[in-house]
């Protein structure tokens, strides 16, 4: 395949402009996302209610994928209640790993970009280095960190 | 050693068959030597061979194969002493460098380092000098000390006395920084530390397909060498160790191969080098780091040294006309290796676009994540060369990073 077909225009303006880029005061969950072997890092910060992720921010640095993704999630998730989200960070995963993704939801819109990530095996981490963040911060257990070295099919 | 394989470097490059593909569409350009070098077809040949004619254990078998692979793999023991310019029974396989790191941390370490000693390290290692040092640290309450290195990533020497000062028990560094490039005054630091009654440790990982090295020239303790990054198989590499002090050493392992004699209760152990070899060894691919060290030695290591230097630095000034690019490392002498971040690309994004064009780049922390922490970047992208990388590669290299600056700009 093409390389930019990786490099989609959507997600350099993602890398070189994240949205959402900066801290949150009133967060109430804040997870640290590492990945180890590129240094990509994320912090993302996130005000939830019982029901829905009200608000979330993130900073950190990374590579064009890991900060693109980043930027794309926040602005996906902003609003989504705690059972949406669940289920769209279980979709992308599905559609950046799963041997057969088949198709991705309707509601994909831009996070239809890393659907190449996939061909590119050791980047995937990458693209999922914020979800996995957002999904600690959705568990049980939200203050902590995730690092994507362990999981998430190389 | 006399040179003798005078042939030029484009017919020296037909030994590596995996070098004639293309990659991603576009000829392979392989500039990722420093993590592992390619294989020529005499070491491939030798893997088959051994295990089309001769596969046996070895030491232990009366039969014919068994002595055949016994000679051949004791063979290439001296082989690689010669390399080295060392005796056979100071030379013992191992997996790796980091194997052989390891080795010294236990074998000697255990004994020889206590609670409130020192080890003396440089802030330049790769994680295979510095985790060993760290759990044996951990183990007897021992203190770590590190040489500091100056803004241009070489070694800074002015402390090196009051650094070596003290209980320091081993100064344990690099010779070839494989992030920065840095050659480290080997022989000057073992002769300081020497001065000093601290033991010292070569990690040659970098250096010893790449230059001549010779333990005695050095002065050094140990020394440890990969024999996958000088052309061998993976799986066979090397510690040197002083005659004397591997006699005064206890086992690594135990096992089959390194005893005289067991009871249940206790057991002899045979000599060096054997008595740190327990279990069956990587016996082929041993014989084939024999062919290699052979194979380098006929081309000669002064020639292969002064041609990646002399790509390196091409590649530093053609890398340098890249706006916003940082180079790291010393400007000026430097061994075949360039590590730069483009301005505002992250060193993956390098690697994977580098990738589509068939350039195979490292990008990340090259196992020497406290170095990057002190140059400020989280990641790097590398070039490392060798004999059979030409100038026209570099000249491509320089062209395909203008290409990704161009892209994410």
């Amino acid at each position: 395949m093409n390389i930019e077909e990786l490099y989609q225009e959507i997600i350099l303006d993602h890398s070189k402009r994240p949205r959402n880029f900066g801290t949150l005061p009133d967060a109430t969950a804040t997870v640290k996302g590492d990945n180890p072997s590129c240094g990509d890092e994320v912090e993302l910060a996130v005000k939830l209610t019982p029901e829905t992720i009200e608000t979330l921010k993130f900073t950190g640095h990374g590579c064009a994928i890991c900060m693109a993704s980043a930027s794309l999630m926040t602005t996906k998730m902003r609003g989504k209640s705690r059972v949406e989200a669940q289920t769209t960070i279980e979709a992308f995963r599905h559609m950046l790993t799963a041997p057969e993704p088949g198709e991705p939801p309707s509601h994909f819109g831009d996070l239809l970009v890393f659907g190449a990530v996939r061909r590119f095996p050791q980047r995937v981490k990458c693209a999922m280095l914020a979800w996995r963040a957002l999904e600690q911060a959705l568990s049980s257990s939200p203050e902590g960190a995730v690092s994507t070295e362990e999981t998430d099919a190389m | 050693m006399e040179s003798g394989d005078t042939r030029p470097w484009e017919a020296i490059r037909e030994d590596f068959p995996i070098l004639a593909q293309q990659v991603n569409g576009q000829p392979l350009i392989y500039f990722d030597n420093a993590a592992t070098s390619q294989k020529p077809r005499a070491v491939i040949n030798t893997l088959s061979h051994f295990y089309e004619h001769d596969n046996s254990n070895v030491h232990r078998g009366l039969h014919e194969l068994s002595n055949r692979a016994t000679a051949a793999y004791e063979n290439s023991r001296k082989l690689l002493a010669d390399y080295l310019g060392a005796e056979p029974e100071t030379i013992i396989f191992t997996r790796g460098t980091t194997e052989s790191i390891n080795l010294v941390a236990r074998a000697w370490g255990e004994a020889n380092v206590g609670t409130d000693d020192v080890i003396l390290l440089t802030e330049m290692e790769h994680h295979s000098n510095l985790v060993p040092w760290q759990l044996l640290a951990k183990r007897k309450g021992a203190t770590l000390r590190f040489v500091p290195i100056t803004p241009d990533g070489l070694l800074d020497l002015d402390n090196l006395d009051a650094l070596l000062d003290g209980p320091v028990k081993i100064f344990s560094f690099t010779h070839i920084s494989n992030t920065l490039g840095t050659i480290n005054p080997v022989a000057e630091l073992c002769s300081r530390a020497r001065r000093a009654g601290v033991v010292t440790l070569v990690d040659a990982a970098q250096s010893a397909g790449h230059r001549p090295v010779d333990v005695r020239e050095m002065g050094c303790d140990f020394l440890a060498l990969s024999g996958h990054k000088m052309c061998g198989p993976t799986g066979a590499g090397v510690l040197y160790g002083r005659k004397e002090i591997l006699q005064s050493m206890e086992p690594f392992h135990g096992g089959g191969e390194m005893i005289v004699s067991v009871a249940l209760t206790e057991s002899e152990f045979k000599p060096p080098p054997h008595r740190f070899e327990a279990g069956t060894p990587a016996i082929a691919q041993a014989i084939g780091l024999g062919v290699a060290a052979n194979y380098l030695d006929e081309i000669g290591r002064q020639r292969i040294f002064e041609h990646d230097q002399a790509l390196a630095l091409q590649a530093c000034a053609l890398i340098a006309e890249i706006p916003g690019v940082r180079i790291f490392g010393p400007r000026d002498t430097r061994a075949g290796l360039v590590s730069f971040v483009l301005e505002s690309v992250h060193a993956h994004d390098v690697v994977s676009m580098a990738d589509q064009y068939g350039l195979a780049l490292r990008g990340g922390h090259h196992c020497t994540q406290p170095l990057l922490r002190k140059l400020g970047v989280p990641a790097t992208a590398r070039a490392s060369f060798y004999f059979y990388n030409t100038s026209d590669e570099v000249i491509r290299m320089a062209e395909i990073l203008r290409k990704i600056h161009a892209f994410f700009a």
